[in-house]
């Protein structure tokens, strides 16, 4: 079973602790500058949002690689860049409609989510859950039963 | 290790920048941040210099923990001579610049002397530059943020800011970092601003590592985070209420100053509450509370952050206000609330939304609008001072409008910044000042909670409820339960919450932590982390070693013994009208001569040889 990010935006806290786990599980130090999860906040509003590569099957930054240095995980579905392979030419990063690949330029090469080879430190990291590694057919799947249960009366209802 | 052992020593009379290794005894000794940090300004200065002179130094500091997964390690301190008190100074914040400076490599940035004309320090790793700041000059904190962010055009900037307060010599400014958090108290911003320093800017990429045994620390730390979890107050009251949880309470129990500690329990309290703050608005549906947030690394967010209605006439025409911003907590909510006698949440919110934006310390300047209205109410101060303003209790537009005039250096808003003792003393009326030292006094009454009238009087730094927060055990009952109106047992309570708190602010962790956390939680954290063996004894021994350090900066800038009390209207003058403690006073004289023999002190309050033999000091 292949298994998806899952971001709820409206239960992060903007606490860093997934960056630092990505940073340190990628570079062995903490490190948010170089985190492949980034958190967004959005003082006015009052919001704190996570975002990260959504892992796309017909992933852009794949197709766009003119060395094929991105590669499918089979068992993780994840896209993954092969370091020795990139020339760090960032044609990737101008593909991806979301900006989740991005040069590093200590290194010359691009960096992006591997899921950490399908356990990822930013979802097990996350102290509120805002961040969870879930079936990826049924993503949905919370939000759905939520919903569901406004069909419950009232004094019965639970979320 | 984890520290990163580097230091970034900035002269600003003459621009120039050095780096330099730190003192790895003195890090031994001392742990880091609070207690490294006065470690160096106290071999660095004459503790009798005038604080606001270039021989006066301003030291930003991590701890070793900073920066790492540990729990709420995101803390930074400042450590200076403080303007307001003469006493040392040492601010604390979150929010995400200490994180920053040590993801940039340095445990400590030393500002010395005094620029010739207005500057920002821009930090980038290695890289350090002083860049004239003139068109910054005259700006809030919130503008000179904005204006550094699209300068740079890099929205990763750390920023620490000064505003138009401490430009203007307001005793109380603060330095704000990520807007709304705040390295508070006893005018750190004022040193800041009068070295012409309008910011402190950071990027830093350089990760943060050196822990000394991985698997250790991150079982150590996860285990924190477990406790944190699990315990009420860090895992369910303070994400729910943030500390605004405690206004009832403290209400309750008859521990709440009001009217500038003319009463101690407030009949508005409930309305300002963090329960209010979750109560929907009939005006736009929305309650004053958006969410709870985070600073770095903290699994416990406490934060609040809320919207004045925009219907409130404080913001009703000003749409720049009408967003969310850093919301109140309890101290801020207490000092502009409660102490002014307003229960109107969206002025007082909105009060808050205005210190921040020109970096001044809520607490203080609350209290000292307090002193102004009782000042005003009993004649000493008229309409001809403050411009036709009737500066009365209970009054919102009065609390506005003074917090207005204060933050933006204006009018009568210059004899406020002055604080309360000196504000007092000017209107001939000194009786009036609830301070310490100089420093205006937090949220918890004297008379209705025994043992924290023991720690304002002996806080290092004037009137402090986190030197030595004996509120845990006196009324939430941590670690252990000890009744508030006893004065029995205070002195070697009071001595052990300043002993632990001095060794948590020195880690870069946040003293939150301790409502659920013991030295036992954090030692092993601490431990993991850094090179040699760090036990909970080792931890306290470091703690009563800095307090005691503070203590003999302050006996050689000139505090005596006498400094260690409170205002007669605590001791004698007024007692508890309602509520439990009524009748009471604050007890000081049954505690003091003991904390003094606890701390092995003369009674004149000095460390004797043997102590400062003992802690190598």
């Amino acid at each position: 079973m292949l298994r998806s990010l899952q971001i709820e935006p409206e239960k992060c806290t903007g606490c860093l602790q997934c960056e630092m786990a990505c940073s340190y599980e990628a570079e062995g130090v903490f490190n948010p500058s170089k985190s492949r999860i980034k958190i967004f906040t959005f003082h006015e509003e009052g919001r704190f949002v996570p975002y990260t590569c959504t892992q796309c099957s017909e992933a852009w930054c794949m197709h766009a690689c003119p060395v094929e240095a991105i590669v499918i995980n089979k068992a993780t579905g994840a896209k993954e860049v092969i370091d020795d392979i990139c020339v760090g030419c960032k044609v990737c990063t101008i593909a991806c409609p979301f900006g989740t690949v991005n040069y590093n330029q200590d290194t010359g090469t691009v960096y992006k989510c591997d899921l950490c080879g399908g356990d990822p430190e930013c979802a097990k990291a996350c102290p509120t859950q805002a961040i969870t590694y879930v079936d990826s057919d049924h993503g949905g799947l919370e939000r759905m039963r939520a919903h569901a249960a406004k069909n419950l009366p009232q004094d019965s209802a639970q979320t | 290790m984890s520290w990163t052992r580097n230091v970034l020593r900035v002269n600003l009379s003459n621009g120039s920048i050095t780096h330099e290794p730190l003192n790895m005894q003195w890090a031994n000794d001392y742990l880091g941040q609070r207690g490294l940090a006065t470690k160096y300004l106290v071999e660095e200065i004459d503790p009798k210099c005038d604080a606001l002179s270039p021989e006066n130094k301003m030291i930003m500091t991590t701890g070793p923990l900073t920066g790492t997964m540990a729990s709420t390690a995101g803390r930074y301190s400042v450590v200076t001579k403080s303007p307001l008190t003469g006493a040392i100074a040492c601010s604390n914040s979150g929010g995400y610049f200490g994180n920053e400076m040590k993801n940039a490599g340095w445990d400590m940035i030393i500002l010395e002397g005094k620029s010739p004309t207005p500057v920002y320090l821009y930090i980038e790793n290695d890289k350090a530059e002083l860049i004239p700041a003139d068109d910054l000059w005259g700006k809030s904190a919130w503008e000179t943020d904005e204006l550094i962010h699209s300068k740079h055009q890099d929205p990763m900037l750390r920023i620490a800011v000064v505003g138009r307060a401490a430009e203007k010599g307001c005793l109380f400014s603060a330095i704000v970092n990520d807007l709304h958090r705040a390295a508070g108290r006893s005018g750190v911003g004022t040193v800041m601003a009068s070295k012409n320093v309008k910011a402190v800017v950071l990027r830093g990429t350089k990760g943060v590592g050196g822990i000394s045994d991985p698997a250790k620390f991150f079982k150590a730390t996860e285990d924190g985070k477990k406790v944190l979890a699990e315990n009420a107050v860090t895992g369910e009251g303070l994400p729910a209420l943030g500390t605004q949880v405690l206004m009832n309470v403290i209400n309750e129990v008859g521990a709440l100053p009001t009217h500038n500690h003319r009463e101690v329990q407030f009949d508005g309290a409930s309305k300002i509450s963090g329960e209010a703050m979750l109560e929907v608005r009939a005006s736009d549906g929305k309650a004053n509370l958006t969410t709870n947030g985070a600073c770095f690394g903290c699994t416990i967010a406490c934060q609040r952050i809320s919207t004045v209605d925009k219907n409130h006439f404080t913001v009703k025409d000003k749409p720049q206000y009408q967003g969310n911003s850093g919301g109140l907590e309890f101290e801020n909510a207490w000092s502009l609330g409660t102490d002014c006698g307003v229960d109107d949440l969206d002025a007082v919110t909105f009060a808050n939304f205005l210190c921040n934006e020109d970096a001044v310390d809520p607490i203080s300047l609350g209290a000292t609008i307090a002193a102004a209205m009782e000042l005003f109410e009993e004649g000493a101060i008229t309409v001809k001072e403050t411009g036709g303003m009737e500066l009365k209790f209970g009054s919102a537009e009065a609390l506005v409008w003074a917090t207005e005039v204060t933050v933006k250096g204006e009018g009568f808003g210059l004899d406020l910044g002055m604080g309360s003792k000196r504000l007092c003393e000017k209107y001939g009326r000194p009786e009036f000042s609830m301070t310490v030292k100089g420093q205006e006094f937090p949220a918890y009454d004297p008379r209705g909670i025994q043992g924290i009238g023991l720690a304002y009087a002996t806080s290092n730094r004037g009137a402090c409820h986190l030197r030595g927060y004996t509120v845990a055990s006196e009324i939430l009952g941590i670690p252990e339960k000890t009744d508030p109106l006893v004065t029995e047992g205070k002195a070697a309570l009071v001595k052990a919450f300043q002993d632990a708190t001095a060794v948590v602010d020195s880690a870069g962790i946040c003293v939150f932590t301790t409502f659920a956390w013991t030295l036992e939680d954090i030692a092993p954290q601490i431990d993991a982390a850094c090179e040699g063996d760090w036990s909970a004894e080792r931890c306290l021994e470091v703690g009563e070693r800095i307090w005691n350090m503070e203590r003999e900066f302050n006996l050689a800038a000139g505090l005596t013994a006498m400094d260690d009390t409170l205002p007669k209207r605590l001791l004698k003058d007024i007692a508890a009208k309602t509520g439990p403690a009524k009748g009471r006073v604050n007890d000081l004289g049954q505690m003091l001569p003991e904390y003094y023999q606890l701390r092995g002190w003369t009674p004149e309050g000095v460390p004797t040889d043997e102590t400062r033999m003992r802690l190598g000091l």
